[in-house]
């Protein structure tokens, strides 16, 4: 373990508390940190999103608009904001951690009572969503964190070698 | 904190089936049945609205004029009614004496409304429903109300069960499952009674259900036959030689062609549109959805017979006729919409016809006994996919769209963003179905003002699962921020009267009557009142929800009444809650579209209008 010194460490923890405070969604603090295979993690290893100043977006956040359209959007509705009956997932994912995310939407939801139908599926079995389910977490939260605006994303960097294949695999024909 | 595998999830239980559907088309104890005269008796007495389509050729029409241009300025509410449902209500009551009928969205229920009574409660029906079936209904929880006949009502549930209750009672008489809501096949339309059959087809395009119109016994629910929109000609009711096609003969395998492999298996065609009758040709009339999935590349061919109109037996089930409006559909242009038949003046000649404006955004006026093609025109001009409809006999590509490759998806190829597609995916008019003044001989027509940009991708079947494969972006038609239109149609020549701007898409089905009044509803919630000449807004109240219901009217005790379901949702619901934005207007304009969630909330009520006593 190196050692840092008193004042690099309260330095960073003022950093951190700084970003944290600036920019905190259910999984914490999203600043990327690594890259791999084209996705970005944050300190804590969570999916997250990476966009230039120029809004340039990371491989995932661009995927991740597609594939939520192709599967989310017939309930919550264009560019994440809920529909008549569904909640906005730019809101939810303000509170919910990327562990709680991947429950909900490999185990489903119901909230039925004299109320209310609400009922979103087990998507567990579904390689369309769960294939992507990193990249569709990534564009969300890129949308709750206000990183990302309505519509699609105008400029994404180029594909990651092997991403077509593993995607491809996993899917299936 | 550990990232979990994405590919975990599907180790177990994920496989493509073939082989997917059910039963097999059966005309097995087929007896000739003698029209329903009791059905064409009661449609023609003004004072009911005996089915949800007002009267078997679909007109939506009243010869009630109590209520005129003149005095419906003075409308008001009479009475209302709470379904205690929320989402969306589409269709409409029924009216048959002193007895109303409604249905609610999921759970379904019926109710019985006792107009002697003030609207008192006869009967409530609420069916026992998985609500699994709740997130297997692709754009929201929608019913479009029952059917009457022979003292019974009919209700096709979201879960796919066919139900007859006893219109005195509410007890059920029978019930028989069509379909299995687990593979994503659900009940949304309104059943069409003729005879002793009772008709009824399926939902579920966007999870490649293969769809059926099925014709069911009044008396015990068992099926008398079925016919599929695609697959071999013993499953589509087909004879190569004596169903035409443009008047040519259709041949062999005319569905297992257009399509490559067993992708017709998931294929889609589903049938949840409005259905029509002709008792003197005896035919009865329906159109087929989108073939699945939403990425062509996925399936080369014509996908026949998608995006179909069709004309059948209703006692065989045999067809008369087809034609597909959209071969290939790259946009999600279903065919669904109602076929209203009205005689018309063509050049000269007395026409039996059928008109049918098309999702695809073309309004087309067929012979319905021979499934000549007539008409075809845009009745939005926005329409840009194609440039106009092939009505040259001698060229081969005779009643096809001449598509425009910019604004094809299949043309342009998967990962690629196809721009500035007019109309988008639901259409120039979705399932709002339009009405047919005889005295004006004019056409309304609820319509939609949306373009899209479609991405289609590579997608893989999962039985019960999504399988859309493709992104869209929608918008409101360029030069301006009307996203709907309410127009009046000559169907003759295909030009339009007039048209009146609406902010939002109009997603109600519309009401004539000889009042010379024209009735909608809007997405705010506001009922509207128009003259049937001019268009000019007559009168308008705001109901407290948004309305994608259809306005009906009837007569009780001397006094006409007109009525409509409010409750917002649908395809509406989903898309323009939270308003749209255009993403080629440039910086600034982001966001410049009207909010639909600003203006309305969820519930579904029944506001019943009638003129101040006295």
């Amino acid at each position: 373990m190196t050692k840092l010194t008193l004042r690099a460490m309260l330095l960073l923890a003022a950093l951190l508390t700084l970003a944290a405070q600036a920019r905190a969604d259910g999984s914490g603090n999203p600043a990327p940190v690594k890259e791999a295979d084209g996705m970005w993690t944050d300190a804590q290893g969570n999916p997250t999103f990476k966009i230039a100043k120029d809004g340039t977006v990371d491989w995932y956040t661009d995927i991740g608009f597609l594939r939520y359209g192709a599967n989310c959007l017939q309930c919550h509705g264009p560019d994440a904001l809920g529909s008549s009956y569904a909640p906005s997932l730019v809101d939810a994912i303000k509170t919910m951690s990327y562990q709680q995310f991947y429950a909900t939407v490999a185990g489903g939801k119901k909230d039925v009572s004299n109320s209310s139908n609400l009922v979103m599926p087990a998507l567990g079995a579904d390689r369309n969503v769960m294939c992507f389910i990193n990249e569709i977490y990534v564009y969300l939260r890129a949308r709750g964190d206000g990183a990302l605006g309505r519509g699609r994303p105008e400029k994404h960097v180029a594909k990651p070698a092997g991403f077509s294949k593993t995607s491809d695999a996993c899917v299936g024909s | 904190m550990r990232l979990v595998s994405n590919r975990v999830m599907l180790m177990a239980g994920v496989f493509l089936s073939s082989g997917l559907m059910v039963g097999a088309a059966s005309a097995q104890g087929t007896t000739a049945s003698a029209p329903s005269q009791s059905l064409i008796q009661m449609q023609a007495n003004p004072a009911d609205w005996v089915m949800p389509t007002g009267t078997y050729n679909n007109w939506r029409y009243s010869p009630l004029k109590q209520i005129t241009a003149a005095n419906v300025g003075k409308l008001q509410a009479a009475w209302t009614f709470s379904t205690g449902v929320l989402r969306g209500h589409e269709g409409a009551p029924l009216v048959i004496g002193n007895m109303m009928y409604l249905a609610t969205p999921f759970p379904n229920i019926v109710y019985a409304l006792d107009l002697n009574n003030n609207g008192r409660i006869a009967w409530k029906y609420e069916p026992k429903q998985d609500p699994n079936v709740i997130p297997v209904m692709c754009c929201d929880t929608v019913n479009r109300g029952v059917a009457y006949a022979d003292g019974k009502i009919f209700l096709h549930q979201a879960d796919s069960t066919l139900v007859a209750l006893d219109a005195k009672t509410g007890k059920v008489d029978w019930s028989v499952k069509t379909a299995d809501p687990s593979k994503g096949a659900t009940g949304t339309e309104a059943p069409m009674v003729v005879g002793d059959k009772v008709f009824v087809g399926v939902s579920g395009g966007e999870f490649g259900v293969r769809g059926w119109l099925g014709a069911y016994s009044t008396k015990d629910g068992h099926q008398i036959w079925r016919a599929y929109s695609m697959g071999p000609d013993k499953d589509i009711l087909v004879d190569p030689q004596k169903t035409t096609d443009l008047g040519k003969p259709i041949g062999a395998d005319s569905s297992l062609k257009t399509w490559q492999g067993d992708q017709w298996k998931i294929g889609g065609g589903d049938t949840w549109g409005w259905y029509s009758y002709d008792p003197k040709l005896n035919l009865i009339y329906y159109g087929s959805g989108n073939p699945s999935t939403w990425n062509p590349t996925q399936r080369p061919g014509d996908n026949k017979w998608s995006m179909t109109i069709f004309a059948r037996d209703p006692d065989t089930g045999m067809a008369k006729w087809v034609y597909q409006m959209t071969p290939h559909d790259q946009w999600d242009y279903d065919g669904v919409n109602e076929m209203v038949l009205a005689d018309l003046t063509i050049n000269g000649q007395q026409v039996p016809a059928l008109v049918h404006f098309d999702r695809n955004g073309f309004a087309y006026t067929l012979n319905r006994a021979t499934g000549a093609l007539l008409v075809a025109e845009k009745y939005d001009p926005a329409v840009n996919w194609a440039t106009k409809i092939d009505m040259d006999k001698t060229s081969k590509n005779y009643g096809r769209p001449e598509v425009v490759g910019k604004y094809a998806p299949g043309v342009q190829g998967e990962d690629v963003n196809t721009k500035s597609v007019c109309p988008a995916a639901l259409g120039s008019k979705d399932e709002q179905p339009a009405s047919y003044d005889p005295n004006t001989k004019l056409f309304y027509v609820p319509t939609n003002h949306v373009c899209m940009d479609y991405e289609p991708f590579r997608v893989s079947y999962t039985a019960g699962q999504p399988y859309v494969g493709a992104t869209l972006s929608m918008f409101p038609a360029p030069g301006g921020t009307n996203m709907g239109n309410f127009i009046a149609w000559d169907a003759t020549t295909g030009k339009i009267k007039w048209s009146d701007p609406q902010l939002f898409s109009v997603w109600s089905g519309a009401l004539s009557t000889a009042g010379g009044v024209v009735f909608y509803g809007t997405l705010e919630g506001y009922l509207k009142a128009v003259d049937a000449n001019t268009g000019k807004e007559l009168y308008s109240f705001k109901t407290p929800s948004g309305i994608i219901g259809n306005v009906m009217t009837y007569e009780h005790a001397g006094k006409q009444y007109v009525a409509v379901l409010s409750g917002v949702g649908g395809w509406a619901g989903i898309g323009l809650a939270a308003g749209l934005t255009d993403p080629h207007a440039g910086l600034g304009a982001v966001g410049g579209y009207a909010a639909l969630s600003n203006y309305t909330a969820l519930g579904g009520q029944l506001t019943v209008f009638a003129l101040p006593s006295s």
